[in-house]
């Protein structure tokens, strides 16, 4: 049986029909409140589950809670705060139970009801998320750049924002019917920024040698300089998965969420969010969601100590590396030999190769995930 | 019963025999468990959340799951 949705209920926030209708011509009376592309994906994230139990952008108690215990005022796990930042000027005069309408390139996406408006200190947000105030930490930076205020409330989706990867996209309503249509029992998830390269694939076929499928689930959206673009990362998958997995094993949907590199605390919801999906399990790797070094390799594997109940289940794959002796991808558990014959794979050393035009060797990446990659004339942010 | 705001967030007290305190304290000794408060909020998150699930069923009707696997089959995951 697929996981139980996080806080034991999915949530939908969507509506249709006449009710869609009448919500969608009120909000054109409505005060309007302009949201960027990954606030507009929070929306649609929220609506459709994605974040169970949220039902809205945080209030001040779930948000301090996060930042504080990484968990919400109801004590569910819960480690990224999902809120909603404005600018002071532009919710001059709205109050507590008023509706606004949250608008994403000039059409209406859906209804915000506030409970709630507050400051907040971004120094004190960023340390307790990243450990860090550093400028040099890609999720600080995006931090200090919000608006001063937040602001908090259940939504009721109007319109899904538009979408470049329409027939790639499944809501957990979706994965949760098809895992179970295809009697997948045991269901782990690999969530992934990045183009695929050999260690990728070692991991995913490790460990769905163990599952009934495997649940590819790339993160679209806001990244760092020089992480890959989107389409990019869907073309890789695309050109690996339907030449090196068999069709039955694997299910294949992006995840439009921003990245945050928080290490630890980000590893949490992003099995979080899997389990949503109906993961059972989700692979945790090396430096999970980290960046640069300001986490320890490790330190998203010790998180999940913090969490017996979670409700997903960690598994934790060592890094695989290409051994010359063994002739093929492999940890430091399976591998005998030195590590003069152990070539680590480096993803920023691929991208480049690859940002120069050139083809990393066959055992690190797959031709046909390289000719994906550099078909593109700008493949990276 | 008390609350009060600690530094990780809101805290109350609830009492256990001395014994099982006792108890708990010798056998968490070299396990990774600081305190015993920190055991007992482990292992109470663990049952209450296995409680919980028990208690709920799936939500979606047949007539839902059926327009699901047709969109999916339209999608060519099926």
């Amino acid at each position: 049986m697929v996981s139980r949705p996080h806080g034991g209920r999915l949530v939908d926030r969507t509506r249709v029909g006449s009710s869609l209708e009448r919500l969608r011509e009120e909000s054109n009376f409505m005060e309007k409140l302009e949201v960027n592309e990954g606030r507009a994906f929070d929306v649609a994230n929220i609506a459709h589950g994605v974040y169970s139990p949220l039902e809205g952008f945080m209030n001040r108690n779930d948000y301090e809670s996060v930042l504080n215990s990484m968990r919400l005022e109801d004590d569910t796990p819960w480690t990224i705060p999902i809120v909603l930042d404005a600018e002071e000027k532009y919710i001059k005069g709205l109050r507590e139970g008023d509706e606004v309408a949250l608008s994403y390139k000039g059409k209406n996406i859906a209804i915000l009801r506030i409970n709630e408006i507050f400051s907040w200190d971004k120094k004190k947000h960023a340390y307790s998320i990243y450990k860090t105030t550093s400028s040099k930490h890609p999720g600080v930076l995006k931090i200090m750049g919000m608006k001063e205020m937040m602001i908090s409330g259940p939504i009721t989706l109007l319109e899904d924002p538009p979408e470049k990867f329409e027939r790639q996209r499944l809501w957990p309503k979706d994965t949760r019917v098809l895992f179970e249509h295809l009697k997948w029992s045991n269901v782990v998830a690999f969530q992934t920024r990045n183009a695929p390269h050999t260690g990728h694939e070692y991991i995913m076929k490790a460990a769905l040698t163990f599952a009934d499928g495997l649940f590819v689930n790339p993160l679209l959206g806001w990244k760092k300089k020089g992480d890959f673009r989107d389409d990019v990362i869907v073309s890789a998958y695309k050109a690996l998965l339907e030449k090196y997995f068999p069709k039955e094993s694997y299910v294949f949907s992006i995840l439009r969420m921003e990245m945050n590199y928080a290490g630890p605390r980000e590893a949490i919801h992003h099995a979080i969010v899997r389990k949503n999906y109906g993961a059972t399990h989700m692979i945790v790797g090396r430096d999970h969601a980290g960046v640069g070094d300001f986490y320890g390799p490790y330190d998203a594997w010790k998180a999940f100590e913090e969490f017996p109940d979670l409700g997903i289940i960690p598994l934790f794959i060592r890094e695989a590396f290409y051994c010359k002796k063994c002739k093929t991808m492999v940890n430091e558990k399976i591998c005998p030999h030195g590590e003069e014959d152990r070539i680590r794979i480096s993803g920023t050393k691929i991208r480049k190769m690859l940002a120069k035009g050139e083809r990393p060797p066959e055992y690190l990446m797959r031709p046909e995930v390289v000719d994906a990659i550099l078909s593109f004339e700008k493949p990276f942010f | 019963m008390k609350k009060k705001l600690g530094p990780k967030g809101r805290y109350t007290t609830v009492s256990i025999p001395v014994t099982l305190y006792e108890r708990i304290k010798n056998l968490i000794n070299d396990t990774g468990f600081s305190s015993v408060s920190q055991f007992v909020i482990y292992v109470l998150r663990e049952i209450a959340s296995n409680m919980e699930e028990e208690k709920i069923s799936s939500s979606l009707t047949d007539e839902e799951k059926n327009e699901i696997i047709e969109r999916l089959k339209k999608l060519g995951y099926i």
